[in-house]
């Protein structure tokens, strides 16, 4: 059997037609949901993610509750139809983990002295998948902390960067994913310049890997703009005339 | 951006300005932070962001809707719309004499009763007490309640408590105002009050509300609205007053007003 490779860059371009250095269309949009106490929806091309956030609220059950701090809790979730074979609802091994880097990444920029005997539950829903999802739902969560009024240091971004056949390249999506030797998700912090976030998946030389970490961090900053755009967007009319 | 105030709109980690941080607020090496989406308000070098979401943070003096969800020796213990529950001891519910031993404490405030009561103190320890021993305070009969974003409070008591009076007036209702985002109706068009506490938490950005409000409300009851000049209503409001503390429902202490004697008309029957 012979195995055939598929082009994956063409003219300095890649497969989807973007540059090295290029993310692929982002959307943020803040309050999308009205039962929860805050929420949003972030867009990396064609991944999807929606997040709620409940709380600050009581603590059950009770022995979770810290007498100091409130506690934050993450549900990574992908939908069914997320992927192009159906997923099995519910908790897989996968979404635990996801759930687990998500909380981490977020809990350095929370206040959470500020509100102690409570529970901050963060709940994540893929709704389409195409890479970079953990990514796409730290986004969707972190804005929909803000929009529940939890108090923040900032925001945190997070942009993911790899490597395709011996390529750097930013937003890693489609055939990459699949073909690509080095998938790198990080979560930044801009306030303070630091990472909440780092995995890899696959291996590259080192030097390699701190072009890919710093192509990631570009990324997050650009992340970081339509975050704050959105934000202002839906508190703007608010304020018009308070 | 609001500029008439000289507030600004800022989202979380936005810098706000240098100095100290006041509510709303963290500093990192001389600079000032918010750690909401607000509004944020400058005084010399101390800066405040007052939120624009969020769930309802008790204030001292603040004037709050409450449900009883336990009674347990002798405190009752009332869910305010907070993460904390707030409590209400024997000496502050009443002024009667409570015999322990005869008196049985449903009596006074059952499960479930509603109550619209004064927040006494609030604590490190987020423990809140409540007090029905100011002029206002009561238990709520009836009629219905309504769920909002206590951001959002002001704007349904308007200017000088004028939106809430002219709800009050054309659709023939009892309302009150919790600062904790609980809006209590009774009355002749529930609906209609209900409806219109909904639109104004929706439309809470627009310019021009009341007159909006208004129009709506004359259009739907046919009846003509006139307010009152200012001094004609029965409550009092300081000029100028911070967000979230104007309008009908501020207490205040004794020790600010010399003392609150007997309640009103002697209505001391719970």
């Amino acid at each position: 059997m012979t195995e055939t490779t598929i082009e994956l860059f063409k003219n300095g371009k890649r497969i989807d037609g973007r540059r090295m250095d290029e993310m692929r269309p982002m959307e943020a949009k803040v309050g999308v949901l009205k039962r929860a106490d805050g929420s949003a929806m972030f867009r990396f091309g064609s991944t999807w993610a929606l997040a709620g956030v409940f709380g600050p609220r009581k603590v059950f059950p009770k022995h979770q509750e810290e007498a100091e701090r409130a506690i934050l809790r993450t549900e990574y979730r992908m939908a069914p139809f997320s992927t192009s074979e159906r997923s099995r609802p519910g908790m897989s091994r996968r979404s635990q983990e996801i759930s687990m880097v998500t909380r981490n990444a977020i809990l350095p920029a929370i206040f959470v002295e500020d509100y102690p005997k409570t529970a901050i539950d963060v709940v994540i829903e893929i709704l389409q998948a195409d890479a970079s999802t953990r990514c796409a739902g730290i986004n969707a969560a972190v804005l929909a902390l803000a929009d529940a009024g939890i108090p923040m240091k900032g925001l945190v971004s997070s942009a993911s960067a790899g490597r395709v056949q011996g390529n750097v390249v930013l937003d890693i999506a489609g055939k990459e994913d699949t073909e690509g030797e080095v998938d790198l998700p990080v979560a930044y912090y801009h306030g303070k310049k630091q990472m909440s976030l780092l995995q890899m998946d696959g291996i590259c030389p080192p030097d390699q890997m701190r072009d890919i970490v710093k192509l990631a961090i570009r990324g997050c900053e650009q992340v970081h703009e339509v975050q704050k755009r959105a934000l202002k967007k839906r508190y703007e009319a608010d304020v018009e005339e308070a | 951006m609001d500029e008439e105030s000289g507030r600004k709109l800022v989202i979380t980690g936005e810098q706000v300005g240098k100095g100290r941080a006041g509510h709303g607020c963290y500093e990192e090496n001389g600079n000032v932070y918010s750690k909401f989406v607000g509004l944020a308000e400058s005084k010399g070098d101390m800066h405040f962001v007052i939120p624009l979401s969020g769930v309802y943070n008790p204030k001292r003096g603040d004037g709050v809707i409450g449900k009883v969800v336990e009674i347990i020796a002798q405190k009752w213990f009332v869910d305010i719309n907070s993460p904390y529950e707030a409590v209400l001891t024997l000496g502050e519910a009443t002024e009667e004499f409570i015999d322990l031993a005869k008196s049985d404490l449903t009596k006074y405030f059952d499960y479930n009763d509603l109550i619209f009561a004064e927040i006494l103190s609030v604590n490190k320890q987020r423990q809140i007490m409540l007090s029905m021993r100011s002029r206002k305070a009561r238990k709520l009969r009836g009629g219905r309640l309504i769920s909002v974003t206590s951001s959002k409070v002001p704007r349904i008591i308007g200017k000088g408590g004028s939106m809430v009076e002219m709800i009050k007036q054309l659709s023939g209702t009892q309302i009150v105002v919790g600062q904790n985002g609980i809006v209590w109706v009774k009355g002749e068009n529930e609906d209609l009050a209900a409806e219109a506490v909904l639109m104004i938490e929706e439309r809470a950005h627009l310019h021009g509300l009341t007159e909006f409000m208004k129009r709506f409300l004359e259009e739907k009851t046919g009846r003509k609205y006139e307010a009152k000049p200012a001094g004609e209503f029965q409550f009092r409001r300081e000029e100028g007053g911070e967000e979230g503390g104007n309008g009908e429902f501020q207490f205040r202490r004794p020790d600010e007003e010399g003392g609150f004697g007997k309640p009103e008309g002697g209505n001391n029957n719970y």
